[in-house]
Formats: C-alpha cells, structure tokens, sequence
C-alpha cells in the first residue's frame, strides 16, 4: 500500500474540481478575454461617479453634436463628443452600463429564482401539477419575447422598471424547462433513492439533494439571459418603452439620436458599440462556462 | 406517426385556449376602463357609455365574455380597431404577406448560411476556418439589431447610396398586389425595374433580420456535428471507408439536423420578435410595426388580435416544425 | 509474410490534464486465415490499438509505430483515398455496441448496400441482391422485410448480425471484432460467436477477436495476446496460454475463471487497471502482482523470448498454470 501512494505521488495529481473548471474554462481564450472585458466594464459602471468627466443629464448647449476628440472639431472636454442636446457621450455611456448591469443583475435574480423554484416543482410534483406548470410556460414560449415584453411595458406603463419586470416574465419560462428536465433526470439516481429511502423530507430533497447536481445548464443560462436581458431593455428603451429620457439608458439613447445617424454617426455608433461589447462579453464568458461545465462536450 | 399526430395537435389546442385566454385577460387587467380609454380625451355621455359598454358584451359576466371571445375567434372575429375601425383580423392579413415575405427571405439566408458554416466549423473544429466562423458567429449571436441596421443604413444607404432606406418598394411603381409578396407582384406587374426595386428594398432588411438566427443556427449545426462525428456509427462509417464528404455531409449531418431543425423551429419566435424591430427601422408595413404603432395609439383591439394572432403563427409554425421533426428523426416516425 | 504486422505500437490521448499514453510498445502479428485473440481488462487499450491500426481513432490521438502494414502496403504512409480503398474491404471492423454503431437515420438495408457502393462494381439491382445473400449468411429471418427496418426496429442481437454482414460485404481478408459479444444477452453471445468462426473458417479469412472473456478465447482463438494497462504482457498459442501462462496476470486472470476454481471463493486481482493518475513506476502490474518485489516496482520489466511467452516480467513463471494458482 505504502508503495502505491509513493508511486501515485510521483505520477501526475488529479486536479480539484474547481481547478479543473478553471482549466477548462482558460483553457478558451474567448471566455478569458470576455470575463477580464466585462470585469473592466462593471467596474467603469461602479466607478462612473469618479471616472464621468460630467453629469450624465447636463446640458451644454453651445457644444452640440461635438464629435470625438480624434476628429476635427473635438476636444478634451467632450472626449467621445456631445450628443444633440450637448450632453457629454463618454458619462452618458459610463452611467449607462450601471443600467445595463443592474438590469441585467435583477432580471436573472428574478426569473432564476421563479423558473428553479417553478421548475422544481413540477420536476417533483404529481402529474397534473407538472402538466399545468409546463403548459403554461409552452403558452408564454408561444408569444415572441420582444412582443410579450412590449405588450406587457403597455399594460404596466413604460418605465425601466416595468421593462424589467415584463423581461423576466419572458426569459423565465426557460429556467424552468431546464430545471425540470434536469431534475426528472436526477430523481430516478441511485443517490437521490438512497436520499429518499434515508427519510430526508421534500424540501431537503429538491433543495440540498437534486438542486445542486442541476446547477451546470442553469449557470449557463443564466450567463445567457443576462445578455438576452441587457439587448431585450435595450431594444425597449429604442422602441420607447423602456427607460425614459433623459435617462442615460444606451437603447433610449439610440433612439433619442436615430435622427442624426446620417450627420454624426458617432451618437449612434457609440451606445451600440458599448452593447454588443458587453453582450459579447457576457456570452463570450457563457460559452466558456458552458464547455468548462458541459461533461458532453469535454474532451475525453 | 398517427399517436405522435394527435397529441401534438391535443397539446396545440390546449396552448391556443391558453393563448386565447391570455390575450382575452389582456385588455381587462390595463389600468382603467378600456372604454374610457376609447373614448380618449373627448369623454362620452351616459349613454353612450353603457351603449359600447353593451357592444363590447362588458356587462357580461367575465366566463360568458371569455366564451363570447373565445367563439368569435374561432369565426375570425377579432373585434375592430379603435382606429381605423376596420376589423382587426382583415388588417391582420392585409398586412401577413410583407412579414411573411421578409421572414421568410431571412430565414432562407439564415439556414442557406448557417448549416455550412456550421458544417464547416466542425469539420475544421479548431483550425483557422472553425474560429474566424465562430467568432464572426458569436457577434452576430450578440448584436443588437436595430443599431445593426442604423450602422447598414449609415454605410450602404447613407454614404453608398446603394438600397434605399424604408419602404418595400419605389415611389415609381404602382401595381396591384395580388399575392401581397412585392417580389411575385412586382414581377406579375410587368413594369421595367420594379422587381429590382422589390430586391434592393428587401436586402437590408433581410440581412438584419437573419442575423441572430443565422449565428444560431451556424452554432447549433456546429456543436450538432461535433456531437454527432463522436458516435459510434460514424466510426462504422469511417470503417466501412466512406468519403469524408459522404460522412459529414449524409452520415453526420443527417443526424445533426434533429437539434438544428429545432432550433430553425425556435428561431421563428425570434425572428417575429426581430420583425418588430426591423420593420420599425425599416418602415416595413407588415406586422411588427402595425403591432407597435398600435401600442402607441393605444389600439387595444388591435393589440389583442394582433397578439393572439402572432402566437397563433409561431403555434402553428411549431406544430410543423415538430411534424418535420417526426419526419426526420425515425425513432418518432416509426413509433407505434 | 504476415497479414497484418505491428511493431511497437503506441497511442497518446492529449486530455485536460495533460498527454496519457493508452497503448505502450504493442507487437501484433496476425497471419491469413488465423485467430488472434487480445484480452484485457477495460482499459487496458486493447480497443485502442486496433483503432489506432484502421485509422479510426479521434483527433485527439497521436500514433506512432516502428512497422504498421496490412498485406504489405504500410499503412502509416497511405494516402487517405488508398487508405479508404483498404478499409472497409480487405480489412473490416465490427464493434461493441451494434445499437449505437449503426446509423439511426438509415435503413440497415441501406447501410449494408452503402458498404458494397463503395468498393464494388455492382449495380443498383445486385447491390439489393448481394445485400439479400449478405443478411442470410448472417441468420437474419426474413431479409426482404428486415431490409426496411431501421436499427433501433431490431434487437442487439440482429443488429450485431448487420453489423457482421455489413463488415463481410465485400469478403475482406481480416475481420476485426471488437468485444462484438459484450452487450448482447448470454443466449446471444454463443450464436454470434460461432456465426464469426464459421464465417471466418468458409472464408479462410483472418479474424482479431478483442474481448475479456476467458471462455470466449478458449472457444474461439487460435493465439492469445494479453494487454494490460496498454502493454502487451503475454502472447502465445491459446493452449500452451491456458496450459503454461508467464506472465502473473495472465495467471491471475486464469484463475479467476469459475472453472479452473479449486477452492470455495473464486479468486480475484485485486485493485483495478491504473489510470492516467495513478500509473505507477516499474511494472504497471507491480501494485496488483502478488509476486513483485522492490526491482519490479522501480525497473521496467523486459520482454521474454518467445519460448516464455514475450512475456513482460522480470520473474516469468515456469510451471502449469494449475500449481502457480494454488
């Protein structure tokens, strides 16, 4: 016995779990560039305050529609030019990315959290219950996301808040289809028989017993509604039910300056730009996550 | 085939009640009596009131209601714009054709594009050609469209002048519209240059429209076939010494298809949601910008039809996509 | 000349934690018309080199060997297209699993008339006719309805059998079978055992059966490789093996057989083959060898004259398997 762990100890060690993840998740250069890109955005968005040159609302209005400061007739003042009504780009877009995020963050709290618990639900509940859960979600799946969220923005009045609301509505239906399929898969395990056999309770059961072996499909969805999130506010706020002017939302700016996409391009070019590289940030990171955690698609 | 028929079409009935019931529920929970809202800032008399009221079957009892609602659905009666006040369901098909004529040009580029590159990332998974397809794969997946096609508009109708920038079809041309596809009735018209206008009109559009859907779609065939050149039968396939493009392009993308027609399934949904937008920008007179100007106008009837009828045309497009799904996969077809 | 020769073979997966070596300096010699049998636990790469020999393993593989030819044409240097116009008729291969090694998509009709598309000159209508020969060689009841059938509409059993078919098509000189037994019932396993040997004896043809039943190579085998842990620790004809085996783990593993039991509990190896993180210096057997001493756990064993097996051990045994067991 002694002589197996010499030798096992000269051979190379298995590595941890969580080193493993790491090494395959760095292994994807992609997901290393997304994660360090959205660590700097979030922490430009926390830092807007100190970073901002101005107010993200102050009007300067003998310096409108000021291009870059590369281009002629920029200046330092208004680094990534004005828009229309003078406002400074570089703090509109700094304060914007705190929407951004925040909406994001709160969008994935609340549709993770009602699609898990909904999902585990009808994962564990008797049949009719499950049918009436799942069927209700295939009705919301049948409404284009865009359009539920649009309608449902009309109903409520169109504010940030109830652009977030009426989102996470829409992107829950997902959760709740890959929890359940991820706990009808579970429940029949070895382990999760031996659970029940041991006397532990249902909550104990979905909570401490199959929820944790259920987690990998979910992070990557939730990776993936974060973005899904930040477009879908984004798209509301262009299509003016989202958040209102003035507020520095990066759709509800692309929308305020659609009219001068032909004179300065830069009032539209930039807010979307500051979209897709977030976006691509996050979903960059999600595919990451999604290799490092998908055994499937590991190389054996 | 027949058992796999039937309950697709139990499960699509069922879906459309709850669909119907959903749209029914909408205009009862807005804020505010809708006839007041109707009534808009003018007011109305007492009688008037009660009057509508009556017409709008309001004082009935809300299962009745439902059953009234759920009936005329059934019969095509929608109700009628506020606005215009022609029955939603005629402007619902006035208005199908250049959203189905989009869409579906979109689509066609999306998988005409998608299951190649998505072939061919695989094939080369890791080589130069598998990352520059996927990476171009993950930005159009991470777009967001409508300044997508701001920035097409800048480049290629501003500074290049090459498409124009709203509109189906030139300020020239006048013909009718039969089938209510420009590019049929343009061709049907018989006049010098309409057909190319039908096509530089639908170009931005299009490519717009089929991005996300055309990343999708590229991604999905791509980790398909990866899935699938790891199974046993394509190693029997190797053995037996077939042509690599006999076993990637038959062996293996057959099988692939089963996820990829899924998800061209699920991309419908996508792509009417995408529809709102682009025609918006696009000032494309089809279903999206219908649906939201009349969220502007407050054109609840027309919110309501058009809502259940949209959910209706994704139903029913994934009742097919799921019939085609039987189709391919012979596990479900030959099931007894 | 051999029919298909194999010097020093060995096979390196790249994997997350790094490059593991699966097969390790493997010979194998196979002639015409005759019954090699490699046996091995799981993992012990048995699998592994004969894929590596078809040119069937993943990308992930890395190959090397000093001498690797099929009826003298080597291997290593063929071009892909010759490399297709040998694999799948002069040298075919038949796996463990028959429900997920054909084609869920496809008619095994179609499947066994794809085979003969690709290497013979037969036209459509000889094709379905030669694919009708092909099921009723193989057993199959009914061919003309089968034909139709998809694979999951048959049982392992059948499918194994089109699997066979599909592989015999166009009358290959050696017949690789791996483990084709393992996944089929009991009942089975002896119908497809002697429809391989039947078909391998009209056929004069040589057959590799890979497999870890002891019986099976007792029944079958003309000669026995032994692998273990991606070495090839043993390699002799299939009585003097069962009569005299060198090596201890050829040993163990024969005693381990029900019928060669001599006492009330039937012996067993205890531990299990090491993995990419437990490979230990010295002879990959030393941990589980009841023999090893200090020399075995830090030398790596040499290869013995054929007289002893090629044997790879530092102390070959000598004696009847029957007197090492007691």
């Amino acid at each position: 016995m002694t002589d197996m762990t010499e030798a096992a100890a000269t051979a190379p060690k298995r590595p941890g779990r969580l080193a493993e993840f790491w090494q395959y998740f760095s292994e994807n250069r992609g997901a290393v560039i997304g994660m360090w890109t959205f660590g700097i955005l979030v922490l430009l968005a926390l830092l807007a305050d100190v970073i901002a040159p101005h107010s993200a609302t102050e009007q300067f209005r003998e310096a409108t529609l000021q291009p870059p400061v590369w281009q002629e007739g920029g200046s330092w003042t208004f680094p990534l030019g004005t828009d229309p009504l003078g406002r400074d780009m570089l703090s509109r877009l700094l304060y914007g990315a705190r929407f951004s995020f925040f909406v994001g963050m709160v969008v994935v709290v609340i549709a993770a959290t009602g699609g898990i618990l909904l999902g585990l639900v009808a994962g564990f509940a008797p049949k009719w219950l499950d049918t009436v859960i799942m069927r209700l979600m295939d009705i919301i799946l049948s409404f284009p996301s865009l359009l539920l969220a649009l309608v449902l923005v009309a109903i409520l009045g169109p504010s940030l808040l109830n652009a977030m609301i009426a989102i996470s509505v829409v992107l829950q239906p997902h959760y709740v289809r890959l929890t359940r399929a991820a706990v009808i898969n579970e429940r029949t395990r070895d382990y999760v028989v031996s659970a029940r056999v041991a006397g532990a309770k249902l909550p104990r059961l979905m909570f401490i017993t199959v929820l944790p072996n259920c987690l990998a499909p979910i992070i990557v969805q939730a990776a993936l509604s974060f973005s899904n999130a930040i477009l879908d506010v984004a798209a509301l706020g262009f299509l003016g039910m989202g958040a209102q002017p003035p507020t520095p939302e990066w759709g509800t700016m692309l929308a305020e300056a659609r009219e001068f996409i032909l004179r300065a391009w830069w009032v539209v070019t930039l807010p979307g730009l500051a979209i897709l590289i977030t976006v691509l940030s996050i979903n960059l990171m999600g595919d990451g996550l999604r290799d490092a955690l998908d055994p499937k698609l590991k190389r054996s | 085939m027949l058992r796999f028929l039937f309950s697709r079409l139990a499960t699509f009935f069922v879906t459309f009640v709850g669909v119907t019931l959903i749209s029914f529920a909408f205009i009862r929970v807005i804020p505010g009596d809708p006839i007041i809202v109707m009534a808009g800032e003018r007011g109305m008399s007492q009688e008037r009131y009660e009057e509508l009221s009556r017409q709008y079957g309001f004082d009935q009892p809300l299962l009745t209601q439902f059953w009234d609602y759920l009936t005329g659905v059934l019969q095509g009666d929608l109700g009628q714009s506020f606005v215009t006040k022609k029955p939603v369901w005629d402007e619902f098909f006035a208005l199908f054709p250049a959203t189905l004529e989009l869409s579906l040009c979109a689509i066609i580029l999306a998988i005409a594009l998608g299951i190649p590159a998505g072939v061919i990332a695989a094939v080369n998974r890791g080589k130069f050609f598998d990352r520059a397809l996927m990476s171009s794969a993950l930005v159009g997946y991470s777009m967001p469209i409508f300044w997508w096609a701001l920035l097409l508009i800048i480049v290629f109708s501003g500074n290049l002048g090459w498409t124009p920038v709203s509109g189906r079809m030139g300020l020239l041309y006048y013909f009718p519209t039969p089938t209510g596809f420009m590019l049929i009735d343009s061709l049907l018209s018989g006049q010098d240059g309409a057909f190319t206008s039908a096509i530089r009109h639908l170009i931005l559009p299009t490519i717009v429209l089929a991005t996300i859907p055309l990343a999708v779609i590229a991604r999905q065939t791509r980790s398909a076939m990866l899935e699938v050149l790891s199974e046993d039968y394509i190693r029997t396939a190797r053995a037996k010494g077939l042509k690599p493009w006999r076993i990637n392009g038959l062996h293996a993308l057959r099988n692939a298809m089963i996820p990829v027609i899924t998800v061209i399934g699920l991309s419908v949904g996508t792509l009417l949601a995408g529809a709102i937008l682009t025609e918006t920008i696009f000032s494309w007179p089809g279903i999206g910008k219908w649906m939201v100007d009349s969220i502007f106008r407050r054109d609840y009837p027309v919110v309501q039809g058009g809502l259940l009828l949209v959910a209706v045309v994704v139903m029913i497009v994934n009742l097919i996509v799921d019939m085609l799904y039987g189709l391919i996969n012979p596990r479900i077809r030959t099931r007894k | 000349m051999a029919l298909l020769n194999i010097r020093n073979l060995s096979v390196d997966f790249a994997t997350g934690g790094g490059s593991f070596r699966a097969v390790d300096g493997v010979d194998v010699t196979v002639e015409a018309g005759e019954v090699l049998a490699i046996v091995g636990e799981s993992g012990s790469g048995k699998s592994v080199s004969m894929l590596a020999a078809m040119g069937l393993l993943p990308w992930t593989a890395t190959v090397t060997a000093d001498e690797l030819t099929f009826d003298g044409k080597d291997l290593r240097n063929l071009s892909p297209s010759a490399r297709r116009k040998v694999i799948g008729r002069d040298v075919a291969m038949i796996f463990q699993e028959p429900m997920s090694s054909l084609n869920p998509c496809f008619t095994v009709g179609f499947q066994i008339r794809e085979a003969l598309a690709q290497h013979l000159n037969l036209d459509r209508a000889a094709r379905k006719k030669r694919a009708l020969e092909l099921m009723e060689m193989v057993g199959i009841p009914a061919p003309e309805k089968r034909l139709n059938a998809f694979p999951h509409q048959l049982s392992g059993g059948m499918n194994q059998r089109v699997m066979i078919a599909m592989a015999i098509a166009c009358g290959p000189k050696l017949l690789i079978a791996d483990e084709p037994t393992t996944a089929l019932d009991v009942t089975i396993q002896a119908q497809i055992l002697d429809l391989l040997t039947g078909l391998q004896r009209d056929a004069g043809m040589g057959l590799i059966l890979i497999t870890h039943d002891m019986g099976v190579v007792a029944e079958t085998a003309h000669r026995v490789a032994v692998q273990y842990a991606g070495w090839k620790v043993e390699d002799q004809p299939v009585k003097d093996l069962f009569q005299t085996p060198h090596h201890p783990y050829t040993a163990a593993l024969l005693a381990a057989l029900p019928e060669r039991a001599t006492e009330r509990r039937l012996p067993t190896i205890p531990g299990v083959v090491p993995g990419q993180f437990d490979r230990p210096q010295g002879c990959l057997f030393s941990p589980r060898c009841a023999f090893a001493d200090d020399r075995c756990r830090s030398t790596l064993p040499p290869v013995q004259p054929p007289e002893l097996g090629r044997a790879r051990c530092h102390y070959p045994l000598m004696a009847p398997a029957t007197e090492e067991a007691q």
